[in-house]
C-alpha cells in the first residue's frame, strides 16, 4: 500500500513529543547539548496544559521561611503521596527544583517578588512552609512562555499542530514515529534515535475534567503499545476546587492558591466543615480551632495550617461527604469564600484570574460573594514506568517525563509538585535521550508498522458509515465519572470493564466525514483508542488495589493496609495482546530517606534524624 | 432550552461561505460550546481551535458578530438576540473554517532578541522590587490569542507585515527593555527592524485585549517616547552624533 518514500520523512536524534513544561524542558536540554532536536506539539506552541497551572511550582528556596530545605520539601512530597513515591525521585525533586526555578529567571520569568527583593513563594496544601515559587494565579503561563521565548532561540525544530499516531520501533527499540499535520491531513514519519513522551494525562475519558481536549492519554497509550510498562494508574488526582456552574464551565479548575491566600470552605448552612474531616497522620501539624487557623494565616509561627490546606486527595473527600449528606451548595458543591478573608483589591491583586473567570463566565464577583466549587478530575499520578535518573521507560530508547510517567507523587501530588516535577524530570529526560542517541546505530523504519498505523487512521474516513466519536466520547466521559469517580467500589469498576469492551466496540467503527484537513470528528475518532486503552488501565488497576490510600478511594475496602504499600500496580500488554495486570513488589527504601520521610518534624529540624545525609 | 441559529464561515484558502446552524443553547453557554455542539450534532469536520476553555491559553479567537474575541469567554447572553455570526481571523490566511496560519506571528517572536540579564548577586539572587516588576508583569499575562495583531490596522488594512512587527510584539520588546534584569539595547532595533513607527495610536488593540494589557499606553507610547529621546531630542541627537552611536 504505502510506498515509505512517498510519505514526507524528517529525521532528528531526539524526538520530543509534547510541548508543555516537561517537553519544551526536555528539547532544551538537548539542543543546549548540541543534538539535532525535533519537539511536536499537537496544539500550537505554547498552548499546552501547562498554561492552565494556576498556583505555582514548589521549589525549597526558603526565601520566605528560612527553614525550608530540600528534606523537608521530600518529606512532605512523601506524605502527601501516602508513601508509595518512588524514594529516589522524590530525592532528586526536592533537592534540584530550586536551581531549575533560578533557572527560569535567568531566561526571563518574573515571578511575583518577597520585600527584599527575592523570588516570593506561597503556601499551598501539604506544604510545611511557603515553598511556591508564582506570577499570581497564572504561574503555568510564566513557565510555558518562559521555556518557549527560551527554546526557539536554541535551534530546536518545532513542530506545530501535529499529532502523533503510534511510535515506530526498530527491533527492541523505538525509533521514530508516525504523526499526522493536523492542518493538511497528511502522514509524516520521524526517525529518531531516542523519543522522549511528555504527553501528559488522560482526564479527557471523564466528565467533570479541568483537561482539556489534548488530555487524551496519548503519551500512555503508544507508550503501552510499543511495549511499556504503566504504574500506579489507580491514583487519579480528584482537585478539589473546580467550578461547578453553570454547566458549561463544570470542572474548571479554580486554583489551591484561594485556599493558601486564606480562603475557606463552607457547606450550606455556612459551616466551615474542614475541622470535621482531618486524619490522624496530619492531626499534630493541623489547626483544631479556627482561632489557630486565622493566626498562622498572620504568620505566627506556633500555629499550625488550617484544615482547608491538608493535601487534595483528603479536601476532596471531604467536599464529597457534605454534598452525599446533602449539606452541599445549590448546584451540588460546595462554598469556597474568599470575600470575607481578604479586601477586595488583594483579591484581585493575588487572584485576578480567578476573579475574571467568575466575572466572565458564571457572572460572580469572588470580591463580594463565595464561589461554588467541588471535585474535578485534574492529574494522572501513574504513567508510564520510567528510571529516577534518566526517565528512560521499559522500552530502550523511549523516555518519559511530566505527568504521563509515573513515580515522583506516589499515591497523591502535592499542589505545585507538578510544575517542579516538569522542569526537574523534562531536562533529566533531555539528558537521558541526549546520552542513548549518542551510541545508537541509525533507525531502520519497518513498513508494516507505518502501513498499518496509517490505515487504522484512514479506515475511519473511508468506512461507509458508523458510530458518531463524538458520541462515543460522551459516553466514555459519562461512564467513567460514574464507575470509576472519587469513590469506588467493586461492582461498579467490573461494571465499568464490562461497559469499556462495548465502548471499544464502538470506536473501532467510528466514523468520521469529509477530509482529512483539519477534522474535529476525525482527530476525536483517532484520540478514542487511546483514552480507552488509559481508562481500562486505570480501572483494571483500581480492581487490582484493594485498599484506600491518596487520590484512590475504595468504599469496600476503607483505609490504608500495611501490606499495600510494599506494591505498585504495573500495567503491560501481555503477548495475546491481552492488558496484563501485576501486583508487583517495591524495592525498599534507602534507609537516610526513610528515616527523614518518617521523622518528627521537630526532630529533621534539629538535626536528629537526617543530618549527615546531603 | 431555547434553540438559536448561528451563522458560521466554512471554507478554506480557495474561499467560502456562511452556513446556518440551529442547536439549543442553555444557561452559561459561551460561543465555544455553540461550536463544539454544531461539531458533534451537525458538522464533524468543522474546525476550529481550541485548548482550556477558560481564558487562559488564547487558541480559540475568532471574529463573533465581527468583533475578534475569545470564543471560549463570549457568553450567548451577553450577545445581542437573535443571530450569531462567527468566522475566522480576517488578518491572517485561512486554513480551514474557523481555523487561521497564524505562523507569521511565531516568526516575529523569533526575530526578538532574548533577555540579556545582568549578573547575579554575590549570594546568587537576582534582587526585583514589586513595584519595579508590575508593570513587566503586566505585559506577561499576554495568553497570545493574537486579537490585538488581527484587529492592528497596520496589519489587517495596510498589510505592513514586512515593517511592523504588531502590537503583541511590541510588548514583548516592552517587556523586555523595561525588564529590570536586561542589559540589552533594544532602542535601535525597536524603531528600525520591529518599526514602532507605524503605530499611530488608535488603541483598537487595547480594546480587544481579553487580559486587559494596557498595550497602547502602557507598552507602545513608552517605548514610542523611548525613541523619540534616543534620535529626535537635539541634545541627544547631537551626543550621538559625537560618540557616533547609531
Amino acid at each position: 500500500m504505502a510506498d515509505l518514500n512517498e510519505i514526507q520523512t524528517l529525521e532528528h536524534d531526539v524526538l520530543v513529543i509534547g510541548a508543555g513544561g516537561a517537553g519544551l524542558r526536555a528539547a532544551i536540554e538537548c539542543a543546549a547539548r548540541g543534538v539535532n532536536t525535533g519537539l511536536v506539539c499537537k496544539s500550537l506552541l505554547g498552548k499546552a496544559h501547562t498554561v492552565m497551572a494556576e498556583g505555582g511550582m514548589a521549589a525549597a528556596m526558603g526565601n520566605v521561611d528560612a527553614r525550608d530545605n530540600w528534606k523537608v520539601h521530600f518529606r512532605d512530597t512523601m506524605r502527601g503521596g501516602k508513601f508509595l513515591n518512588n524514594w529516589r525521585m522524590a530525592e532528586l525533586h526536592a533537592k534540584e527544583a530550586p536551581d531549575r526555578v533560578r533557572e527560569l529567571e535567568e531566561w526571563g520569568a518574573v515571578f511575583d517578588r518577597t520585600r527584599q527583593g527575592l523570588i516570593s513563594q506561597r503556601n499551598f496544601g501539604g506544604h510545611r512552609y511557603p515553598r511556591l515559587a508564582h506570577v499570581g494565579d497564572r504561574t503555568g503561563l510564566e513557565l510555558i512562555r518562559t521555556l518557549q521565548d527560551h527554546g526557539v532561540h536554541q535551534g530546536i525544530h518545532v513542530h506545530m499542530e501535529c499529532t502523533v499516531l503510534d511510535l515506530l520501533k526498530d527491533g527492541d527499540r523505538v525509533c521514530g514515529a508516525l504523526a499526522y499535520w493536523r492542518d493538511t491531513g497528511r502522514f509524516v514519519i520521524f526517525k529518531a534515535k531516542a523519543v522522549v513522551l511528555a504527553t501528559g494525562g488522560a482526564g479527557k475519558a471523564w466528565r467533570i475534567t479541568s483537561n482539556s481536549w489534548e488530555y487524551s492519554g496519548d503519551g500512555l497509550a503508544m507508550a503501552y503499545l510499543a511495549g511499556a510498562e504503566l504504574m500506579d494508574l489507580e491514583f487519579t488526582q480528584f482537585h478539589p476546587t473546580g467550578m461547578v456552574w453553570p454547566p458549561s464551565v463544570r470542572g474548571t479548575l479554580v486554583t489551591e492558591g484561594v485556599r493558601g491566600d486564606g480562603g475557606i470552605l463552607k457547606n450550606k448552612e455556612g459551616k466551615r466543615f474542614m475541622f470535621g474531616y482531618i486524619p490522624a497522620k496530619f492531626a499534630a501539624e493541623t489547626a483544631d480551632t479556627e482561632d489557630e487557623a486565622n493566626r498562622w494565616l498572620k504568620g505566627d509561627k506556633s500555629a499550625r495550617r488550617p484544615p482547608e490546606l491538608l493535601t487534595r486527595d483528603e479536601v476532596a473527600r471531604a467536599i464529597n461527604a457534605e454534598v452525599k449528606a446533602g449539606r452541599g451548595s445549590e448546584h451540588g458543591g460546595v462554598y469556597l469564600d474568599i470575600a470575607s478573608r481578604l479586601p477586595a483589591e488583594q483579591i484581585k491583586r493575588r487572584l485576578p484570574g480567578m476573579y475574571h473567570q467568575f466575572k466572565e463566565l458564571a457572572e460572580v464577583d469572588i470580591t463580594k460573594d463565595p464561589m461554588e466549587v467541588g471535585p474535578t478530575l485534574h492529574y494522572f499520578m501513574g504513567g508510564i514506568r520510567v528510571d529516577a535518573e534518566s526517565q528512560m521507560t521499559t522500552v530502550p530508547g523511549l523516555f518519559a517525563a511530566g505527568e504521563c510517567a509515573a513515580g515522583l507523587h506516589g499515591a497523591n501530588r502535592l499542589g505545585g509538585n507538578s510544575l517542579s516535577d516538569l522542569i526537574v524530570f523534562g531536562k533529566r529526560a533531555g539528558a537521558g535521550a541526549c546520552d542513548f542517541a549518542a551510541s545508537a546505530q541509525a533507525p531502520v523504519i519497518d513498513k508494516d508498522q507505518v502501513e498499518a498505523s496509517m490505515r487504522r487512521a484512514t479506515d475511519i474516513l473511508n468506512r461507509e458509515s458508523g458510530s458518531n466519536p463524538f458520541v462515543v466520547q460522551d459516553k466514555l466521559q459519562d461512564m467513567m465519572s460514574h464507575n470509576v469517580g472519587i469513590i469506588r467500589t467493586k461492582s461498579e469498576l467490573e461494571t465499568a470493564v464490562e461497559k469499556l469492551k462495548e465502548l471499544s466496540a464502538e470506536a473501532a467503527t467510528a466514523k468520521a466525514h469529509a477530509t482529512s484537513q483539519y477534522n474535529a470528528g476525525w482527530h476525536t475518532a483517532l484520540d478514542l483508542r487511546n483514552l480507552l486503552l488509559c481508562s481500562e488501565a486505570v480501572t483494571k488497576a483500581a480492581l487490582t488495589r484493594e485498599e484506600s490510600r491518596g487520590a484512590h478511594t475504595r468504599e469496600d475496602f476503607p483505609g490504608e493496609r500495611e501490606e499495600w504499600v510494599k506494591y505498585n500496580v504495573i500495567i503491560k500488554r501481555g503477548n495475546d495482546g491481552d492488558m496484563v495486570v501485576e501486583k508487583r513488589q517495591r524495592p525498599a527504601g534507602p534507609q537516610p530517606l526513610v528515616e527523614i520521610a518518617n521523622s518528627k518534624i521537630e526532630d529533621l529540624e534539629a538535626g536528629k534524624v537526617g543530618a549527615d545525609y546531603q | 432550552m431555547a434553540q438559536r441559529t448561528f451563522k458560521i464561515w466554512r471554507g478554506n484558502k480557495d474561499g467560502g461561505e456562511f452556513k446556518d446552524y440551529s442547536v439549543e443553547v442553555g444557561p452559561g453557554m459561551v460561543v465555544l460550546d455553540a461550536v463544539h455542539r454544531v461539531q458533534a450534532e451537525h458538522a464533524g469536520d468543522l474546525a476550529c481551535r481550541w485548548n482550556c476553555k477558560a481564558g487562559k491559553c488564547g487558541s480559540c479567537s475568532m471574529e463573533i458578530n465581527g468583533k475578534p474575541r475569545l470564543s471560549c469567554m463570549t457568553r450567548l447572553n451577553s450577545l445581542p438576540e437573535g443571530t450569531v455570526t462567527v468566522q475566522p481571523l480576517k488578518t491572517f490566511p485561512v486554513i480551514k473554517d474557523l481555523v487561521t496560519d497564524v505562523k507569521w506571528n511565531y516568526e516575529q517572536n523569533k526575530r526578538i532578541a532574548p533577555l540579556k540579564p545582568k549578573p547575579r548577586d554575590a549570594d546568587g539572587h537576582h534582587r526585583m522590587m514589586q513595584e519595579d516588576v508590575d508593570r513587566v508583569q503586566e505585559f506577561r499575562k499576554c495568553i497570545e490569542c493574537f486579537l490585538c495583531q488581527d484587529v492592528c490596522h497596520v496589519l489587517r488594512d495596510h498589510h505592513k507585515h514586512d515593517q511592523f512587527v504588531g502590537p503583541r510584539f511590541m510588548i514583548r520588546l516592552a517587556q523586555l527593555e523595561m525588564h529590570p534584569l536586561d542589559t540589552a539595547d533594544r532602542i535601535p532595533a525597536i524603531r528600525k527592524e520591529y518599526g514602532s513607527g507605524w503605530c499611530n495610536i488608535t488603541r483598537c488593540c487595547t480594546e480587544v485585549c481579553p487580559e486587559h494589557i494596557g498595550i497602547t499606553d502602557n507598552g507602545i507610547i513608552p517605548l514610542k517616547e523611548r525613541v523619540v529621546d534616543r534620535y529626535f531630542d537635539p541634545i541627544a541627537w547631537l551626543l550621538n552624533k559625537i560618540r557616533g552611536k547609531k
